[in-house]
C-alpha cells in the first residue's frame, strides 16, 4: 500500500482551489464579472500546465492516484484545449446573453475532472474523476437556459450520461466482485497471463461500454448529434475537444494497464466500435446541413480513426492514437473558431450554406477553414494526414487489414463532405458579408492554422513526447 | 553529389512556395494586388526556371546514380528523411513543370480578373507540389508532394473554372484520393517490411512474389488513374473541359505524368515480378485505350475534350512503352511523356486563345479562323502535326520508340500502338479542319483579332521546344540513356534471380 504522498497532486489540488476562490470572487462583486472571472480561469489552467509539466512520477493517495508522463501529455493536452474553449466562449456569451462567470468556474471544474481521470490509477477515483466532468458538461450544455434546444441538450446529455455513468458503475462491480479489487496495479497483477472467467469479461465490456459513450463511439453515439447542435457552439467547441483527450486517454490507460493481458477480450469490442464510427461518421454527415450537426458526426469518425490505433493493442498502436488526437484537438479547436465567428447582423449562424462566398469576403478565415477542412480530410502536408499516417501504420502492422481498409474507404467518403465545406466557401456566391469577429478568435483561428499546416516540419518532438507517454502505460 | 554544396533541389522546390508567401502578404485595392501578385508570380516562376536549368547543364549524362542528392532527417526512428536527388528519369520532368508554368501564368494574365492573388498563389504551390514530386527520393516524401497537388488544382477547377466546375473539381478529388490511398496502404506494408522508406534502398529490397502481387494492385489503383488509363479515366475529360485553360496545361502537361512516373519509379524497380506478370494486362488495357479513345476523340463536339481525349490516347502509348521493358520503349515512353507534355499544353493555350476572345470552346462555332488569325493558324498547325507525330516534330520520335519496343515484345501490341498514330492523325486533322479552314459563317469571328504579342511570348518557347525535340531527339534521349539501361539491367537480374529461385 502506497503511502499518501498527497504534495503529488499538486496541479489538481492547486486547481481546485483556485475554483473555490474564484467562484467566491465571482460572486461578491455586484456586477457581471464573466470577462474577469474567465481571465483568472485561463491563468488558473496556464499555472496547472506549468505545475504539470514539474509534476513528479508515482503514487498517491493510497494508489488511488498516478502521475506518469502519459498523465503528464494528456493533461498538458487537455489544459490547453480547456484554455482554448474558454476563449471561444468569451465574446460569444456576451452577444448570446450568457454571459455569466458560473460558465468558467464549470469548465474550471470540469478540466479539474478530467485530470483526475487520467491520473486514475483505481477505478474509484476513475469513476470520481468521470463524474465531476459530467455533472459540469450537463450543466454547461444547458446552459443557454432560455433556450429550448440548449435546455433539450442538456436533458438529453443528463438522462443517457446517467445510463452511462451507471453501466460503469455496474461494471466496476462486476470487476471487483471477480478480480477482487478496483486498484488497477492489483488488477494487473490478478489478471496476468490473460485468462479470465466469464464475469470479469461482462464487468470489462460494460466498463468499455460507460467509456465508449464520453467519447461517443458507435453504438453509443446517439446523443452527440443532438447535444452538439442544441448546446451553444463555444460548449460544443469544448465538449468536441478536451473531454474527448480525457476520455481516450483513460480508455488507454484502462485497457493498456490493468486489462492490458485481456486485449484478445476488449480488442474485438474496440475493433466493432472503430469500424462502426469510422462508417458512421463517413456516411451520416454526408446529408447534413447544420454544420454543428455535421461536426458531430465528423467527430464520430475521428474516434473511429483514434480507436484503429487502440484496436491494434500494440505500442505502435497507442502513440498513434495520442498523436492523433494531439492533432484532431488542435484542429477541432480551429474549426470551431470559425464555427464561433459565423455571425451575421449579430444573429449566430450554423448551416453549411452559411459560409458561401466567404473565401471572397474574408479570405483569410476561409483560408483557414479550408486548411481545417483538409487536414481533417487526411490530405497531406496538413497535420491531419500525419495522424492517420500513424494509426493506419499501427494497423499494417498488427495485420489489421480489413481496420485499414474500411479506414482508407471512409476516408474517401468523408473528404466529400469536407471538400463540400471548402465548395461553399471558395465556389457558391455568397449574400452579405460576415460580422466583424473579435480579435480572440483571429488569434486561436490562426494559431491552430499555423500549427496545422506547418506540423510537417517538427514531427519528431511531439511523436517522442507520445512515445514516452506510451511507454509509461504499456511499458 | 553536392552534399555540402548549395542545396540546388530544395531551392527549386521551394522558392515558388516562397513566392506565394510574398504574394498572400500584399495589401492594397484590388487592382494594385492583382498587378504585384502577376509580376510576383511571373518573376517567382522566371527565376526558378533559371535555377533549374542549372540542373540541365550539372547533370551527368553518363551514371545512372542520382545526382544532387540531399539528405536531412525527419523523422530518424521511423527511418524517413528528407531525401531528394534526381536521375535520368526525373531531371527533365522538373525541367518541364518549370518551364510550363511561367507560360501558364503568362496565358492567364488577362484571362483572370477575378481573385487574381489567389489564383498565382495557387499556381505557384502547384509548381512547388509538382518539383518536390519528381525530385523525392523518400516514398513518404513523394506521397505527400503527390497529394499536395489536389489542394491547389482543386481550387484552380472549381474558382476558375467552367460551367460544371464543382462537379468537375470534386470528381478529380475523390477520384485521385481513392487511388492514393491505396497507395498508402501499399507504402505503409512496405515500410513495415523493409523498416525504411527511403527508395534508393528500397530499390535493393526483395519482396516476395505474393506480396509483390498485391503491392503492384495498390500501386495500380494509384498511378492508373493518375495517368490515366482506360476505365477509371472518365474524371479527365470532366476536369480538362471545366478547367481554366492554364490549368488544364498544367495537368495534361505535368499532373498526368505523375502516374507514369510512379510506374517507372515505383512499380518496375520494387516490384520487377509483378511487373512481369501484369504487363499484359496493362498492353491489353493500353491498346483499348488508344483505339477507343481515339475513336471516342473522333465524335467530340468540344475541343478541350478532343484533346482531352487524345491525352488519354497518347498516355496508353505511354503505359505501353514502359511495360515492353526494352531500352527502346523505356525511352520511348519517357520522351512521349516529354513531348505530349509540351504538344498537349501548347493545344490546350491553342483553344484557350480562341476561348479568351469567343468564349465558346464547341468546334461547330468556329470555321474560317485562319483568314482573319494567319499567325494563330499557323501556330496551330504546328502542334497538331506535332500532335500526330509528323517526323520532324516533338511526337515522333517517342512513338516510333514504342512501336518498336513493342514489336521486340509482341507484333500485335505494336499494331495496336500503330492504329494510335493513324486514329490520331484522323481526330487532329479533322478538328484543324473544321476550325480553321472553310468558309466563315458567322459575322462575330470576321473580328477576330490575331495572336497578341504576350500569345507570341507564350508560344514561342513550346515551338522551339517542339522543332528542337523533333529534330534533334538525342539532346534528350541523352538524358535518360543510362538511366534506363540500368533499370533494364536490373529488372532483367531480378526476373533472372527469381526464376532461378523457382527451380
Amino acid at each position: 500500500m502506497s503511502p499518501m504522498n498527497w504534495t503529488l497532486a499538486t496541479p489538481e489540488i492547486f486547481l481546485g482551489i483556485a475554483g473555490l476562490l474564484i467562484l467566491a470572487g465571482g460572486v461578491i462583486p455586484k456586477k457581471e464579472t464573466f470577462f474577469p472571472v474567465s481571465m483568472a480561469v485561463i491563468g488558473a489552467f496556464v499555472v496547472t500546465a506549468v505545475l504539470v509539466l514539474g509534476q513528479g512520477e508515482g503514487t498517491a493517495f493510497l494508489g488511488q492516484y498516478v502521475s506518469d508522463a502519459f498523465s503528464r501529455f494528456a493533461k498538458v493536452l487537455i489544459l490547453l484545449g480547456a484554455a482554448l474553449g474558454l476563449v471561444l466562449a468569451l465574446d460569444f456569451n456576451e452577444k448570446a446573453g450568457i454571459g455569466r462567470f458560473e460558465y468558467a468556474v464549470l469548465m474550471l471544474f470540469a478540466t479539474m475532472g478530467m485530470l483526475v481521470m487520467v491520473s486514475a490509477n483505481d477505478l474509484m477515483s476513475l469513476y470520481i474523476g468521470l463524474e465531476l466532468l459530467s455533472l459540469s458538461l450537463y450543466v454547461i450544455a444547458a446552459f443557454d437556459r432560455d433556450n429550448p434546444r440548449s435546455a433539450e441538450a442538456g436533458l438529453k446529455y443528463f438522462v443517457l450520461g446517467a445510463l452511462a455513468s451507471g453501466l460503469l458503475l455496474y461494471g466496476s462491480s462486476l470487476v471487483y466482485g471477480f478480480a477482487g479489487s478496483t486498484n488497477f496495479d492489483r488488477l494487473a497483477d490478478a489478471l496476468v497471463g490473460g485468462t479470465a472467467g466469464m464475469g470479469l469479461v461482462i464487468g470489462l465490456v460494460f466498463v468499455l461500454a460507460g467509456l465508449c459513450f464520453k467519447i461517443s463511439a458507435v453504438p453509443f453515439h446517439m446523443w452527440t448529434p443532438d447535444v452538439y447542435e442544441g448546446a451553444p457552439t463555444p460548449v460544443t467547441a469544448f465538449f468536441a475537444t478536451a473531454p474527448k483527450v480525457a476520455a481516450i486517454a483513460l480508455l488507454m490507460r484502462v485497457l493498456a494497464g490493468p486489462f492490458g493481458d485481456l486485449a484478445a477480450q476488449w480488442s474485438q469490442v474496440i475493433w466493432v466500435a472503430s469500424i462502426g464510427s469510422m462508417l458512421l461518421g463517413a456516411f451520416a454527415a454526408i446529408g447534413q446541413r447544420n454544420i454543428k450537426r455535421l461536426m458531430a458526426y465528423s467527430s464520430i469518425g475521428h474516434i473511429g480513426y483514434a480507436l484503429m490505433g487502440l484496436a491494434v493493442a500494440s505500442d505502435t498502436g497507442f502513440r498513434g492514437v495520442l498523436v492523433y488526437m494531439a492533432i484532431y484537438m488542435v484542429t477541432s479547436i480551429g474549426t470551431f473558431a470559425v464555427l464561433v465567428a459565423m455571425r451575421r447582423n449579430g444573429r449566430a449562424l450554423e448551416q453549411v450554406d452559411d459560409l458561401a462566398g466567404i473565401g471572397r469576403t474574408d479570405p483569410a478565415m476561409a483560408m483557414w477553414m479550408a486548411v481545417f477542412m483538409f487536414s481533417m480530410a487526411g490530405i497531406p502536408p496538413l497535420a491531419g494526414f500525419f495522424g492517420k499516417l500513424y494509426v493506419f501504420l499501427a494497423a499494417v502492422q498488427g495485420g489489421y487489414w480489413v481496420l485499414a481498409a474500411v479506414g482508407i474507404g471512409t476516408s474517401v467518403v468523408a473528404t466529400y463532405y469536407y471538400l463540400r465545406i471548402v465548395k461553399v466557401m471558395y465556389f457558391d456566391a455568397g449574400t452579405a458579408p460576415l460580422d466583424a469577429r473579435p480579435a480572440g478568435l483571429t488569434v486561436v483561428m490562426a494559431a491552430t492554422g499555423v500549427a496545422t499546416v506547418l506540423f510537417f516540419l517538427f514531427p519528431a518532438p511531439i511523436i517522442a513526447a507520445a512515445q514516452v507517454a506510451v511507454a509509461a502505460i504499456a511499458g | 553529389m553536392n552534399a555540402a554544396g548549395f542545396p540546388i533541389l530544395s531551392l527549386v522546390t521551394f522558392l515558388p512556395l516562397a513566392g506565394a508567401l510574398v504574394i498572400m502578404l500584399v495589401r492594397g485595392e484590388e487592382a494594385v494586388v492583382a498587378r504585384n501578385a502577376r509580376w510576383t508570380a511571373l518573376w517567382a516562376s522566371l527565376i526558378t526556371l533559371a535555377l533549374s536549368l542549372l540542373l540541365w547543364t550539372g547533370f551527368d549524362q553518363t551514371t545512372a546514380e542520382f545526382q544532387f542528392v540531399e539528405q536531412a532527417e525527419w523523422l530518424p526512428e521511423f527511418g524517413v528523411g528528407y531525401h531528394m536527388g534526381v536521375d535520368g528519369i526525373s531531371v527533365l520532368f522538373i525541367l518541364l513543370s518549370t518551364i510550363l508554368t511561367p507560360l501558364c501564368i503568362l496565358s492567364s494574365w488577362e484571362s483572370v480578373t477575378t481573385r487574381v492573388r489567389e489564383y498565382m498563389v495557387a499556381f505557384l504551390v502547384l509548381e512547388s507540389m509538382m518539383i518536390g514530386m519528381f525530385a523525392a527520393l523518400d516514398f513518404v516524401l513523394f506521397y505527400i508532394f503527390f497529394e499536395a497537388v489536389l489542394i491547389p488544382m482543386f481550387l484552380i477547377i472549381g474558382i476558375w473554372g467552367g460551367g460544371r466546375r464543382v462537379y468537375a473539381a470534386l470528381k478529380f478529388f475523390l477520384y485521385t484520393l481513392a487511388g492514393s490511398l491505396l497507395m498508402l496502404l501499399a507504402i505503409l506494408a512496405i515500410w513495415y517490411q523493409a523498416g525504411t522508406t527511403d527508395i534508393p534502398v528500397l530499390m535493393q529490397t526483395v519482396f516476395s512474389p505474393q506480396m509483390q502481387f498485391w503491392l503492384f494492385l495498390a500501386f495500380f489503383a494509384s498511378f492508373a488513374v493518375k495517368v490515366p488509363m482506360w476505365p477509371v479515366h472518365t474524371w479527365l475529360p470532366d476536369a480538362h473541359v471545366e478547367a481554366p485553360t492554364a490549368g488544364s496545361v498544367i495537368l495534361a502537361g505535368v499532373l498526368l505524368k505523375m502516374g507514369a512516373y510512379g510506374f517507372l519509379r515505383f512499380s518496375l524497380p520494387l516490384l520487377p515480378q509483378a511487373s512481369a506478370d501484369f504487363a499484359p494486362l496493362i498492353f491489353a488495357l493500353s491498346i483499348i485505350a488508344v483505339i477507343y479513345t481515339s475513336l471516342v476523340a473522333l465524335a467530340q463536339e468540344d475541343m478541350k475534350k478532343l484533346i482531352a481525349y487524345s491525352s488519354i490516347a497518347h498516355m496508353g502509348i505511354v503505359t505501353l512503352g514502359i511495360f515492353t521493358f526494352t531500352a527502346q520503349g523505356l525511352s520511348g515512353a519517357l520522351f512521349t511523356m516529354l513531348s505530349h507534355g509540351v504538344v498537349s499544353g501548347a493545344l490546350f493555350l491553342c483553344v484557350g486563345v480562341l476561348y479568351d476572345r469567343v468564349h465558346s470552346r464547341e468546334i461547330m462555332r468556329y470555321g474560317g479562323v485562319a483568314k482573319v488569325m494567319p499567325a494563330y493558324a499557323l501556330v496551330f498547325m504546328v502542334f497538331t502535326m506535332a500532335s500526330v507525330a509528323l517526323p520532324g516534330l516533338a511526337g515522333f520520335p517517342g512513338e516510333l520508340l514504342v512501336i518498336v519496343g513493342a514489336f521486340k515484345v509482341n507484333p500485335w501490341v505494336a499494331l495496336g500502338a500503330c492504329m494510335g498514330m493513324i486514329l490520331g492523325a484522323a481526330y487532329a486533322l479533322y478538328l484543324y479542319r473544321r476550325v480553321i479552314f472553310g468558309k466563315i459563317v458567322r459575322e462575330d469571328l470576321k473580328a477576330l483579332l490575331d495572336l497578341s504579342p504576350r500569345e507570341y511570348a507564350t508560344f514561342a518557347p513550346l515551338i522551339l521546344l517542339t522543332i528542337w525535340m523533333g529534330v534533334y531527339p538525342s539532346s534528350f534521349l541523352n538524358f535518360f540513356e543510362a538511366t534506363v539501361a540500368a533499370l533494364i539491367a536490373r529488372h532483367e537480374a531480378a526476373l533472372g534471380a527469381a526464376r532461378l529461385a523457382g527451380m
